[in-house]
């Protein structure tokens, strides 16, 4: 009998259970014992031919319905050069592992090193780790970063402006641990600093803060970082990463830790994963960032190579003393985002940052005009924005309407918060990859609704 | 064979103490050195903090292994050893020449409790 | 030949991507306002201005730098480096999947969750739990998750006491760092002398303050705790849990399930068992199994199928909460998919006997060289040491390693588990053919061979690769970690 992807023909099990000096493959799990064997094959479905599997698998994705979306909320539909999908699919790059062996991997590790050699520039900082698994767990990641790097502290403080989900991963975190997190509120759709010092104790080790925050607005940190380090705090900002094109570096704010999420350097949709966390920090912080980091030394030859380094800080000799369990990190993605940065270059980014920022806005100022709806909170915003409608019933008919027309409207907020209070607001995102066509087609749809 | 230094103090965890007056330096063992292989960073403790025995104060590293150092009398942290900022493999070459850190207003009784060299030696031998 | 940085290919003014002209209208684009100047970046970063030819030689040089399964055998113990489908591949690249947007309304993602709920109906009936989730990404992801589930479980039964998490000093690294995160107290059990979990020890460790044992089996030896039962007696009179690393259930799948090993929480790593890319260290996934107890606190929102088709539970109170930004690695949790739909019933069962078929034909044939401490009959890998090596010729389980490097293959895991010394962890996994095996063999005989004859050959191997032995300390004393 032949199985997928099992090559052993009869002849060779017969060869290999001689070499052994067992009679049959069962003897060989003889150990588990009879209470534990299964006598019968477990409950799921026959194996299927490559083309059955093809033809199923068409069926159910004919279930996804594709739109124009204009959603966002940590998941943005950029253009992705045709580089990415092809080079990252190379075989090696695609089934190789963590690269333990360096001569047989310096190709990956290579590819690691620009990886955090161009979030070090992005994000202005020293030092960055080989990824994370999402942006959601780089603020929780950061979080233990702080409350390790101070003694005796154990709360950190959490702008409420966080994504919604990225806040409820923070909150895991602290579950059921000594670590407590402290909510700092919002005023006006940014994170309202102003009793800041107040909340700077012994035990506070550090804040984190996101801009574009959970409703798209850019927020502003001046004196933030300085008034942190004087107590012995440390600073932390979550960025969409293309925004920094545009707005401040997290280094330009005074941070010591910058976070995020790379699924906007050339990550697909992809139902939310993979997608791709970041770390960089200070060099003062090197020994406590968590994860894989590459470094280039030099063979007995003096030959330049890569190599994985500062293994003193992970799990595999830590052990119990680690502040991170992170083994694997994103790599595959990682090398999306290396693969597409390298082919837009600097220059590339800013374009797409900018054409975001005024599609976005341009988009919003002919959606504000409209009767019914409100661009809340005067503040400015990159490539997403908050609308507050009158009614629900009207925010059901233009999502239905857009919908008719093969858009997705935007995000509805209360389905990331759960909250009453959110149930009016619609998080539209748009990026360069919208046509000016598709922009006519939303406003027009929605200006057959709003009335 | 570990060298072990007569006139010392020595906790379980391979620290050695040696008293100046009201100063005890504090540095890790021949045994701990050698154990850990070429060390290549010291993560040095914070002056004006108070350690309590046993708690971790600082990390010694080699490429392949990361140790944490207990402190092991109670007291205040006065001084660190800056030279080793540049130059860990000083332990390599002579652990009980480079002290980790300094402590003052420390415990005599934690003091008192610690190993002698005889003691720390018939340690090592039941290990 | 070595390959430069792309940055240092670099030349102002060149592209490998133009973007389409921004299209609005004129008037608009004059009168668009700009960001506030506080809040403008001031310092633009480098990147590569370099041609799209460029970026394709570099990235495809690269590639040729690394060795992934698809270019040879890759016996990396513990990992499970099998064949990696181009079919699930194929299906992951589908638009219909890469460009479905996580918070779309459910009525136009339900093929996604209908994958996601098969899944998680597949993996219960492979592990013989009742229910679970795909949010984490990664093993250690899982642990973490089945961990904080643990610690809720027993919160909620007002046991806070139970802070301690008693772990085989064989275990894994991530197995004591998750729990450490987690804010328990690790407590290390010792192995016997057949490697097995230490009854007594466990038995003088087991208490009210107990919250777990976490195990892997078969452990990272190879073998299968024969105990088990037993084991699980043991916890569960204690009124702690039991919980499953899933790194080595290639080794029983279909053969035996850890639901009838008294397992309460599983996590499974989808990048080794269930065949799908390793990618060069993620992304992974590592979803988290549980029996009835436990579900109430797996993380939200949960997936449930009413008559309207698929939708999101968020109303659990003793969930978790969320412990990824979205739904979990999607695109890996289709491949996996796609492999279980392949395989079937007979196939993963198929898997696991030839997994450990494999690993005994290569024990087997390797135990007159080299020692194998724990018997030469183990499950899917097995853990040989060089110890007589290095005492008798001075070559080192690195230098073994490094050898196989220039023979083309993936060396094995090295020093791991700690029990063995100069320990080489072998898992061929099921793909690999009679033919490949017996070459690998061969390989692995010739080197023992040369240990005796030609030491020094293989203490300054690797001598075919683009770099030899790096310097790692250099590599900490003088950091080089960006351009």
């Amino acid at each position: 009998m032949i199985y997928p992807y099992i090559p052993h023909t009869d002849e060779d099990r017969k060869h290999m259970l001689k070499a052994i000096g067992v009679d049959s493959l069962d003897q060989l799990f003889d150990g588990l014992g009879e209470d534990l064997l299964l006598a019968d094959s477990v409950p799921i479905s026959h194996g299927r031919t490559e083309d059955e599997v093809q033809r199923m698998i068409d069926s159910i994705a004919q279930r996804n319905v594709r739109g124009i979306p204009f959603l966002g909320c940590g998941c943005y539909d950029h253009i992705i050069p045709a580089t990415v999908k092809a080079l990252s699919s190379l075989p090696s790059f695609v089934t190789a592992y963590t690269p333990y062996q360096a001569e047989m991997s310096q190709g990956l590790l290579q590819a690691i090193y620009e990886f955090q050699s161009m979030v070090c520039e992005i994000t202005g900082l020293d030092v960055a780790n080989a990824s994370l698994y999402d942006g959601a767990n780089a603020a929780s990641e950061a979080a233990s970063l702080m409350i390790g790097a101070k003694r005796k502290a154990t709360t950190v403080l959490v702008s409420e402006t966080l994504h919604p989900f990225t806040l409820q991963v923070l909150k895991t975190w602290a579950k059921g641990t000594a670590h407590t997190i402290r909510l700092i509120a919002e005023k006006d759709g940014v994170v309202d600093l102003s009793d800041l010092a107040s909340l700077l104790d012994d035990g506070c080790a550090g804040l984190i803060v996101q801009s574009p925050n959970r409703y798209g607005l850019l927020e502003d940190y001046t004196d933030v970082a300085s008034l942190l380090h004087e107590r012995g705090c440390l600073f932390a900002i979550s960025n969409d990463p293309l925004s920094l094109a545009m707005q401040k570096s997290p280094a330009e704010w005074g941070a010591d830790i910058g976070i995020g999420d790379t699924q906007s350097l050339g990550l697909s949709l992809a139902f939310g994963g993979p997608s791709c966390g970041y770390m960089a920090v200070k060099e003062a912080l090197l020994r406590r960032i968590p994860g894989r980091i590459v470094g280039a030394t030099v063979d007995g030859q003096g030959r330049r190579g890569y190599t994985l380094t500062f293994q003193a800080r992970e799990q595999h000799i830590k052990r119990e003393r680690a502040t991170s369990n992170v083994c694997s990190n994103q790599a595959l993605a990682a090398l999306m985002t290396t693969i597409h940065l390298s082919s837009l270059g600097w220059g590339g980014m800013v374009e797409a940052a900018n054409q975001s920022y005024a599609k976005a806005h341009y988009l919003a100022y002919h959606l504000a005009q409209l009767p019914g709806i409100t661009l809340i909170w005067d503040k400015p915003f990159w490539c997403e924005f908050p609308l507050v409608f009158s009614d629900a019933k009207r925010m059901r008919k233009f999502l239905q309407e857009l919908r008719n027309e093969g858009i997705f409207a935007g995000v509805r907020l209360s389905a990331l918060t759960r909250q009453v209070k959110d149930e009016l607001v619609l998080l539209v995102a748009v990026t360069e990859k919208r046509s000016r066509e598709e922009l006519e087609m939303y406003l027009a749809a929605a200006r057959r609704v709003m009335k | 064979m570990s060298k072990i230094v007569e006139r010392l103090r020595y906790s379980k965890d391979h620290e050695w103490v040696r008293l100046e007056g009201e100063k005890a330096y504090v540095g890790i063992t021949d045994h701990a050195q050698h154990e850990l292989g070429e060390i290549v960073f010291v993560e040095l403790p914070p002056i004006g903090e108070r350690y309590g025995k046993g708690e971790e104060i600082s990390t010694v590293e080699s490429v392949k292994a990361a140790s944490a150092i207990l402190n092991p009398i109670e007291g205040v942290v006065s001084e660190a050893n800056e030279e080793l900022d540049g130059s860990p493999e000083l332990i390599n070459e002579d652990c009980y020449q480079h002290h980790l850190y300094v402590l003052h207003s420390f415990s005599k009784e934690d003091y008192d409790a610690l190993l002698d060299a005889k003691g720390y030696e018939a340690y090592l031998a039941s290990l | 030949m070595s390959e430069p940085l792309l940055i240092d290919l670099s030349k102002k003014g060149r592209k490998a991507y133009c973007f389409p002209p921004l299209d609005l209208p004129r008037g608009f684009e004059q009168a668009l306002p700009s960001l506030p100047q506080n809040l403008v970046r001031q310092q633009d970063a480098r990147l590569p201005e370099v041609a799209e030819l460029d970026v394709v030689r570099h990235f495809t040089r690269l590639s040729n730098l690394v060795h992934g399964v698809d270019n040879g055998m890759y016996p990396l113990g513990s990992c499970t480096m099998k064949y990696n489908p181009k079919l699930s591949e194929h299906i992951a690249g589908m638009r219909e999947f890469t460009q479905i947007h996580p918070l779309q309304d459910v009525s136009t993602s339900q093929g996604c969750l209908s994958v996601m709920y098969n899944l998680l109906e597949d993996l219960s009936s492979i592990t013989g739990m009742s229910w679970g989730t795909l949010q984490p990404c990664a093993g250690a992801h899982g642990e973490y998750t089945g961990l904080k589930m643990i610690r809720s479980y027993f919160v909620k039964k007002g046991q806070n006491q139970r802070t301690k998490v008693l772990i085989p000093i064989s275990a894994h690294g991530t197995n004591p760092a998750s729990a450490a995160v987690n804010g328990f107290d690790v407590v290390p059990i010792a192995s016997d002398g057949e490697g097995m979990v230490d009854l007594e020890d466990l038995a003088s460790k087991l208490d009210e303050n107990t919250a777990a044992l976490m195990l892997t089996n078969p452990n990272t030896l190879g073998l299968f705790e024969k105990h088990i039962l037993r084991i699980s007696e043991m916890v569960h009179a204690s009124g702690a849990l039991l919980y499953y690393d899933g790194a080595n259930l290639n080794a029983i799948m279909g053969m035996a399930t850890p639901g009838d090993m008294g397992f309460d929480v599983i996590h499974l790593n989808l990048h080794k068992t269930f065949s799908t890319p390793h990618g060069g260290g993620g992304p992974g996934s590592g979803p988290v199994m549980c029996n009835d107890a436990l579900r109430p606190f797996l993380p939200k929102p949960d997936i449930e199928l009413t008559d309207s088709g698929y939708v999101y539970r968020w109303d659990e109170e003793d969930s978790i909460g969320k412990v990824s930004l979205f739904w979990g690695n999607f695109l890996v949790l289709l491949r996996a998919y796609v492999y279980i739909l392949r395989m079937g019933s007979e196939g993963i069962r198929a898997a696991a006997r030839h997994a450990v078929l494999n690993a005994n034909y290569v024990a087997a044939r390797l135990e007159p060289a080299f020692e194998i401490p724990y018997g030469k009959r183990c499950m899917h890998e097995f853990v040989l040491s060089c110890a007589h090596l290095k005492e008798q010729y001075g070559v080192s389980a690195q230098d073994v390693a490094k050898a196989l490097i220039d023979e083309g293959y993936h060396p094995p895991t090295m020093y791991f588990p700690s029990l063995v010394s100069e320990a080489l962890m072998i898992e061929p996994t099921e793909s690999e053919s009679l033919e490949t095996l017996d070459a690998f063999i061969d390989t692995m005989l010739a080197i023992a061979e040369r240990a005796k004859t030609d030491p020094e050959s293989l203490q300054t191997a690797p001598h075919t690769t683009v770099v030899g032995r790096l310097d790692e300390v250099r590599a900490v004393k003088q950091p080089d970690l960006r351009y």
